[in-house]
């Protein structure tokens, strides 16, 4: 097989930065060359994080921020790479992160969910409670009423699960 | 200037086996925008991650999509491997390689046939899926599934193939050969078929790269970015070059799928000519911790598997970022200027999966 040093997907280049400093990195890294590749939320503990991944000649480049799960707001880097939309947009339906300047903003329409924010509930409640005052969080939560039950339904049961069930599936 | 209409195209469209829903601007019968809206069917299969252990996540990441699911669940175990620092045996690295392969030509025959079928030419696109039923077939009697494999597990994978088997699969594939050159002849060479694609919707390099398309999009329009490239499964002792064209139009993405599927074919043959000996898996040890970021080329892109482990059973959070994802805001693009006719096309020729997309 191939030696390690051949594995250009084993390189891991994951580097925190602060949310104040995310333009002018994703800016540097637009201008040495790299595609975006996506961007991601992550639920911490007591905070969500968000990673951007960028490519250049099969070389990955990671940017990491972290933000308060309650207030979870940071500008749109669809400025720079007009692509980022969709994944913004998927970013605020599903963690209930606020961009500032989102070039192709949805309103919280973009994914349909049977609850709003489902990765990230703290948003929501902040927003219920009147602290944030984001419009388009609360616009999310408008209908969550009727469909926190259907959520429910969906979750599975894996107690005593093991891999053969699995691999009967 | 025209008055301009907006048009809904979709979620529901004789074209679209899946709901993605357009609002077209329309000046005449020209679109001047296209505004995209997706989420019909969002199904949170990664919030699943907070349920099932990680060993039981790769069936779950293979449900993602049925056509690209082989694909899915090697590029799960890749980042759990990672994540790990596991070293897969090179026999399954050369299986997954081959099962990745069989899975790219059932997929582009599967759109071959779609394509055909939404400019209306029947006949083709029954021959187009008729053929794919022989890489099914193959599938079946290697992995006991036709759609959903589960053969790909962190650290190898669960089931062999004999050297025997290999060698009746490099020689039906080889047989399918002249069948496909008369197949993909008539989507290359006949009229009606040109007039559909040829320069339609056409994507330019640099728009392709400023709006970050992926696989054949990307290819179509001279852009060489290939996942295959990096170095991993048995690419690498293969020897691989991207398909790359240079029209961007519809024509051209027609054109380097279907240079892939001859390519997988070769691609297979050679991997079963040098099969390694040895173990399909290696024993893994412990819970994932950390992070890993990997990539996969499946049939319609790249792909992105995003991992992130604490030490228990349970990853905190498993990231898939499907290619139809990516090629959104190209199609966009593609679609501004095109006539209203030609949108159905249009919109296949980007092989969207919507499962996939919004997972």
């Amino acid at each position: 097989m191939s030696e390690t040093s051949e594995r250009k997907d084993l390189i891991q280049d994951i580097r925190a930065i602060e949310a104040s400093d995310l333009l002018a990195s994703v800016a540097d890294v637009k201008t040495a060359g790299y595609r975006l590749g996506q961007a991601c939320a992550t639920k911490t503990e007591g905070g969500v994080e968000l990673l951007y991944s960028f490519e250049k000649d099969e070389i990955l480049k990671n940017l990491k921020v972290s933000l308060d799960e309650k207030r979870p707001e940071i500008q749109s880097i669809s400025g720079i790479y007009w692509p980022a939309f969709i994944y913004e947009n998927e970013m605020h339906d599903l963690f209930g992160v606020t961009f500032k300047n989102l070039a192709l903003d949805y309103g919280g329409h973009f994914f349909k969910t049977a609850m709003p924010t489902p990765w990230n509930p703290a948003a929501v409640s902040a927003a219920d409670d009147g602290d944030v005052d984001d419009g388009a969080a609360a616009a999310a939560s408008a209908d969550d009423a009727d469909t926190v039950g259907a959520a429910d339904e969906t979750s599975v049961d894996t107690d005593g699960a093991d891999e053969k069930k699995g691999g009967e599936a | 200037m025209a008055k301009r209409t907006v048009i809904p195209f979709g979620p529901q469209h004789p074209v679209l086996p899946e709901p993605i829903h357009l609002d077209l601007v329309i000046e005449d019968e020209t679109v001047v925008e296209a505004i995209p809206s997706i989420g019909f069917i969002h199904r949170g299969l990664e919030k699943l991650v907070e349920k099932n252990e990680w060993p039981e996540m790769v069936y779950v990441i293979e449900r993602i999509c049925g056509i690209c699911s082989f694909g899915h669940g090697w590029g799960y175990c890749k980042t759990i491997e990672g994540n790990l620092g596991v070293a897969v045996p090179p026999r399954a690295e050369y299986l997954r390689t081959i099962w990745h392969e069989l899975g790219r030509i059932h997929s582009h025959l599967l759109w071959l046939g779609l394509l055909a079928d939404a400019f209306g030419f029947e006949s083709l696109f029954m021959h187009s899926w008729r053929l794919r039923e022989t890489v099914l077939d193959i599938f079946e009697e290697t992995t006991g599934g036709r759609v959903i494999f589960s053969v790909c597990k962190v650290g190898g994978i669960r089931k062999d193939v004999t050297d025997e088997k290999l060698a009746e699969i490099a020689e039906t594939l080889n047989g399918m050969i002249p069948e496909l050159e008369e197949l993909t002849e008539v989507f290359l060479e006949d009229l009606s078929v040109k007039n559909r694609l040829e320069g339609v919707g056409v994507l330019s390099e640099d728009d392709a790269r400023e709006l970050c398309a992926v696989g054949p999009v990307a290819r179509a329009s001279g852009v060489g970015a290939d996942v295959r490239l990096d170095g991993h499964g048995a690419y690498a002792e293969l020897g691989f070059e991207p398909c790359v064209e240079e029209g961007g139009d519809s024509m051209a993405r027609c054109r380097v799928r279907v240079r892939e599927i001859f390519q997988s074919i070769d691609l297979i043959a050679r991997a079963a000519a040098r099969m390694p000996d040895g173990a399909i898996d290696v024993k893994v040890k412990g819970n994932p911790q950390g992070e890993f970021v990997g990539r996969m080329e499946q049939p319609r892109g790249e792909a992105y598997y995003y991992s992130k482990g604490n030490g228990s059973k349970f990853l905190e959070r498993i990231r898939v970022r499907t290619p139809t994802n990516a090629n959104i805001p190209a199609l966009v693009k593609m679609l501004q200027g095109c006539d209203l006719a030609d949108v159905p096309v249009l919109v296949l020729t980007i092989d969207p999966c919507i499962s996939c997309t919004e997972r």
